[in-house]
């Protein structure tokens, strides 16, 4: 049983609720996750368990969720991926790579990446109309969910409509912008993500050989009866207990890099992926348009008017997915930069903090050790 | 026993240096002396004291001309004795040192007669700084630089040309400071000369780097990329510390191959079957052919290899002396310890360079997100933070190098003198085992000569008696050299001798008898007690004759003498008294309990 949670009541002040993901507890071969919510009006404080599928089935019903305008020009908040069985941290350190974040660490950060998914699905003006949201947050137990199998056929059928339509020339420049800049950010953020992690098992791996030098320092430290051999010894020891600083240096600095900068960027690739679908429909929807708008000067005169008709639906379908879908980019985009702009300025103070304590600890293992040597 | 220091009769201004070392002499002799004569089993003692002594025991420079004089002394002595080269230095103390110190100070003398340079000169040096040098306990004043590696050559047949640069003020040398090329087999092929001369005897020679086929593949073929560049520091800064513990070592210092090595800007080779001779002018010898990796003298040496594994493992020693079986111990102690500390170096080097690479992927990374960026000031702190990260890696690689070569090569560097070491083990072994074959062969003589006697053959007999003695001889060289600790102590405790012997003075005696002679003050100091004796040369001479039936003795300074100059006499009291220093050796009970006698 893992205790501890996470405390995160800062952001998102314009969402009604404060949720927190509190504990993480292994049942079976699934988590349950444990979720405190709060409406921040009232006091009654919501306590529920849930598990990683009832998440899925939140977010599916996001997704179809009916009679909401524009509901596809909304960029959904991304769900974490699924967790494989937590590694135990020397597991996951010796792992070459490492594809998300949900393998890196321990629960604690898994929690943090699902808190953080409640935080924007509540924070959202039209999300947060959903009455699968408060059931989700309130309710015990969940109406029955019907599973969301993703067949390969689909995804098969997905990935052929995406090469088609993916490459279709917008009629708005500033979706056009967009969408190319979506595409670059996209691949830059995921190599960045990628490399930023190998960078932390990397840390995590230093400390763990600090760990075994330190160890083996202490080998061979028997009866001390020669003085050469005493102050070996001592000399040592000494040297494990400098190991010692940076190994817990480097540990820190791992878990650092992780919680601040590696937590964002792998936020934000998720969020590009999710801006990215976004984009995607439109353009389908787009499509769409043109090609009833096409079937229209086509079609024959007795089908005009059930032409018309569609066209009409389409072209109101896409006006509506447009507006919202420009309104929910500069407000992504605004989102971002700050989220980054706090991720690096925890980034640096963390870093700048543990820097300092390390180098206090080190400079002063340092005198000590030059005493030892003028003994 | 005070001796009256009498000034030997010798010019004027020698006098007031002679008092100058006179005063620095009192400080050490002062120490009370009673008499042990366990000459057996000498308890290691370190007197930091002494090796000054030594210093101060050089004959007076004379004020004037002392260049002069130097070069005179030099000429005269390679004609009349032969000399070898006792030299005592300090153990280094300043840096954290291991159990060990591989760099051995105190002396041990050849016990072959090897003609060397004279070391006089060097005395002279030191007398002068001893007592600063008292202070900082370092009186060791040799500069060894490897650098600038050169490929020479192409293709296949390059090689790297490292110049080795030496600066000292000691005077064996030429030159203060002198530089030549030389390239990695040369330094292989000075090390085997070392190994063949000194290993067998007890000495433990420090090993060189080792070769490495892929490495100078690399280099040979021409490519110019971080791995092959790192090589070749790597291997530059091996030699360098190879050669550096080598001429620490005094008697390897002295060593005539070392010294040309260092000096003689002749194309350097060493062949297997020629002795190094002594003239320094050496003329263009093959190269070392046999130092290649594949060649076939490479494929002799690891069957020569095997063979000793076996060896080994056959031979079960009966170890009498239990300081060797201890200090064997400590040392696979040792051993198994800094094998284990070297891994984990390198384990935790390899990781440090892998996290500077990929501190500078994510550096570019974050660099490409920065300029991709439209918002400028989300642009402008990525870009900074790709500047940082780099920053970071930098320092990354530098920490990665600094442990590599602070650390790693350190201790790769003492595991494989260890391996040396273990060699010197393994040869007194086999030394032990000749000396019971020596025994065994002696047994089957005796018995040989009593068959003989009782079959009353005389011819037989007197064969038989003549082979009985050489067995004798070799059961006697071995049991020496298998109680004899000292090589293996001063090679592992620095400072820690048995015996030591010094003739600082000598007056005239009149007798009644017959005409005056003169007489040799000889200062013995063993396991921390000092006793003085005196003895004239004759007395000498008989030990000498004594002995000479036992052990191939040293070369003792003549007897007759044709011009009995003032000089003579100094020169007879440097020979004798390196003539005693290696008696010293064989701690021979004879000749001890001579030395202590007092009559």
């Amino acid at each position: 049983m893992m205790d501890a949670g996470i405390e995160d009541n800062s952001n998102h002040n314009f969402s009604g609720y404060d949720v927190r993901v509190t504990d993480a507890a292994q049942n079976g071969d699934t988590f349950v996750y444990v979720i405190k919510s709060q409406q921040i009006p009232s006091d009654t404080e919501y306590r529920v368990e849930r598990e990683f599928e009832d998440f899925e089935w939140l977010h599916h019903c996001l997704l179809t969720q009916e009679g909401v305008t524009g509901l596809h020009g909304i960029i959904f908040p991304p769900l974490p991926a699924k967790p494989g069985t937590f590694l135990s941290n020397s597991e996951a350190k010796t792992k070459k790579k490492i594809e998300s974040l949900a393998m890196v660490d321990d629960w604690q950060m898994y929690c943090r990446a699902l808190e953080e998914y409640l935080h924007l699905v509540t924070a959202h003006t039209v999300l947060i109309k959903n009455p699968a949201v408060h059931s989700f947050l309130k309710h015990r137990e969940l109406p029955i969910k019907t599973k969301v199998k993703k067949g390969i056929f689909n995804k098969l059928t997905q990935a052929v409509e995406e090469l088609r339509k993916e490459h279709h020339k917008d009629i708005d420049d500033f979706f056009q912008n967009e969408r190319d800049s979506n595409l670059t950010l996209t691949a830059f953020t995921k190599a960045a993500v990628e490399k930023f992690l190998e960078i932390v098992l990397t840390e995590q791996k230093i400390a763990i050989a600090c760990g075994h030098f330190s160890t083996a320092l202490h080998l061979g430290i028997g009866q001390d009866d020669d003085p050469a051999d005493y102050a070996f010894a001592k000399m040592c020891l000494k040297l494990s207990e400098v190991l010692d600083t940076v190994k817990k240096n480097f540990e820190k600095v791992a878990e650092n890099d992780l919680n601040t900068l590696g937590f964002n960027l792998e936020l934000h690739s998720r969020f590009q992926d999710a801006e990215k679908e976004m984009l995607f429909r439109r353009t389908c929807k787009l499509v769409d348009v043109e090609t009833a708008n096409k079937n229209l000067g086509q079609a024959k005169p007795h089908k005009k008017a059930a032409m018309e008709d569609i066209k009409k639906a389409a072209d109101k379908e896409f006006d509506e997915i447009s507006g919202m879908a420009k309104v929910e980019i500069q407000r992504y985009h605004r989102e971002r930069v700050r989220a980054f702009q706090k991720a690096l300025i925890e980034l640096s103070d963390s870093q700048l903090q543990t820097a300092r304590e390390c180098c206090v600890e080190l400079k002063q293992q340092l005198a000590e050790f030059k005493q030892l040597c003028a003994e | 026993m005070a001796t009256e220091r009498e000034p030997p009769p010798l010019g004027d201004a020698e006098q007031t240096d002679f008092r100058e070392l006179e005063d620095g002499e009192d400080l050490f002799i002062s120490t009370a002396s009673t008499l042990e004569s366990s000459p057996t089993s000498p308890e290691p003692a370190s007197h930091p004291a002494e090796d000054i002594c030594a210093n101060s025991n050089g004959p007076q420079p004379a004020e004037i001309s002392l260049d002069d004089d130097l070069e005179d002394l030099f000429a005269e002595a390679t004609e009349e004795v032969s000399l070898d080269s006792p030299e005592r230095e300090p153990i280094l103390s300043d840096e954290p040192s291991p159990a060990i110190t591989p760099v051995t100070p105190t002396a041990l003398v050849t016990p072959r007669v090897e003609p060397k340079t004279i070391f006089v000169p060097a005395m002279f040096e030191r007398s002068k700084e001893e007592l600063e040098e008292e202070a900082n306990g370092d009186s060791f004043d040799m500069e060894i630089v490897v650098s600038d590696p050169e490929k020479v050559g192409d293709g296949m047949n390059a090689y790297m040309a490292y110049k080795v640069t030496t600066k000292t003020s000691l005077t064996i040398f030429n030159e203060n400071e002198f530089s030549v090329k030389r390239r990695f087999s040369d330094f292989l092929g000075l090390h085997s000369k070392l190994a063949t001369k000194y290993m067998h005897i007890g000495y433990i020679v420090p090993p060189a780097p080792e070769k490495s086929i892929v490495g100078m593949t690399k280099v040979k073929v021409g490519k110019e990329d971080s791995s092959s560049t790192e090589f070749v520091e790597k291997r530059r800064a091996a030699l360098e510390r190879y050669l550096e513990r080598t001429v620490k070592h005094p008697t390897l210092l002295h060593d005539p191959d070392v010294m040309q090595f260092l000096e003689s800007s002749e194309v350097f080779s060493f062949n297997w079957n020629i002795q190094a001779a002594n003239n320094l002018d050496n003329a263009r010898l093959p190269r070392a052919v046999s130092t290649q990796a594949l060649s076939g003298a490479g494929i002799l040496r690891m069957v020569n290899k095997a063979a000793e594994a076996v060896n080994k493992m056959t031979i079960k020693m009966n170890e009498s002396d239990a300081w060797f079986e201890e200090k064997q111990q400590q040392f696979e102690n040792l051993d198994q310890q800094l094998r284990k500390l070297h891994t984990s170096v390198e384990s935790l080097v390899c990781h440090r360079k892998e996290l500077s690479v990929n501190t500078a992927a994510f550096a570019k990374s974050a660099a490409m997100l920065g300029n991709s960026e439209d918002h400028t000031a989300l642009s402008r702190a990525l870009s900074q933070l790709a500047e940082v990260e780099e920053k970071i890696d930098q320092l990354h690689q530098e920490q990665a190098y600094a442990d590599f070569y602070l650390f790693a090569e350190l201790l790769s560097d003492y595991v494989r003198l260890l391996t040396a070491v273990k060699g010197v083990f393994d040869q007194r072994m086999k030394t032990w085992q000749k000396w019971q074959d020596a025994q065994a062969m002696l047994q089957k003589k005796r018995e040989a000569e009593s068959k003989l006697q009782f079959a009353n053959k005389p011819d037989k007999l007197q064969q038989a008696k003549d082979e009985i003695r050489e067995a004798t001889d070799d059961t006697i060289r071995g049991e020496l050299s298998i109680t004899s600790r000292v090589p293996v102590a001063t090679g592992v405790q620095g400072n820690m001798h048995s015996l030591m012997v010094r003739i600082p003075s000598f007056r005239f005696e009149d007798s009644a008898m017959e005409k005056g002679y003169t007489v040799f003050k000889i200062d013995v100091l063993t396991s921390g007690r000092q006793h003085s004796v005196e003895k004239r040369y004759s007395e000498f001479h008989s030990l000498h004759k004594k002995l000479k039936k036992f052990i191939k003795a040293p070369e003792m300074p003549s007897k007759h003498v044709r011009n009995w100059v003032p000089k003579v006499l100094e020169h007879r009291r440097l020979g004798l008294e390196i003539y005693l220093q290696s008696r010293g050796y064989y701690q021979s009970n004879l000749a001890v309990k001579w030395k202590l006698s007092a009559d």
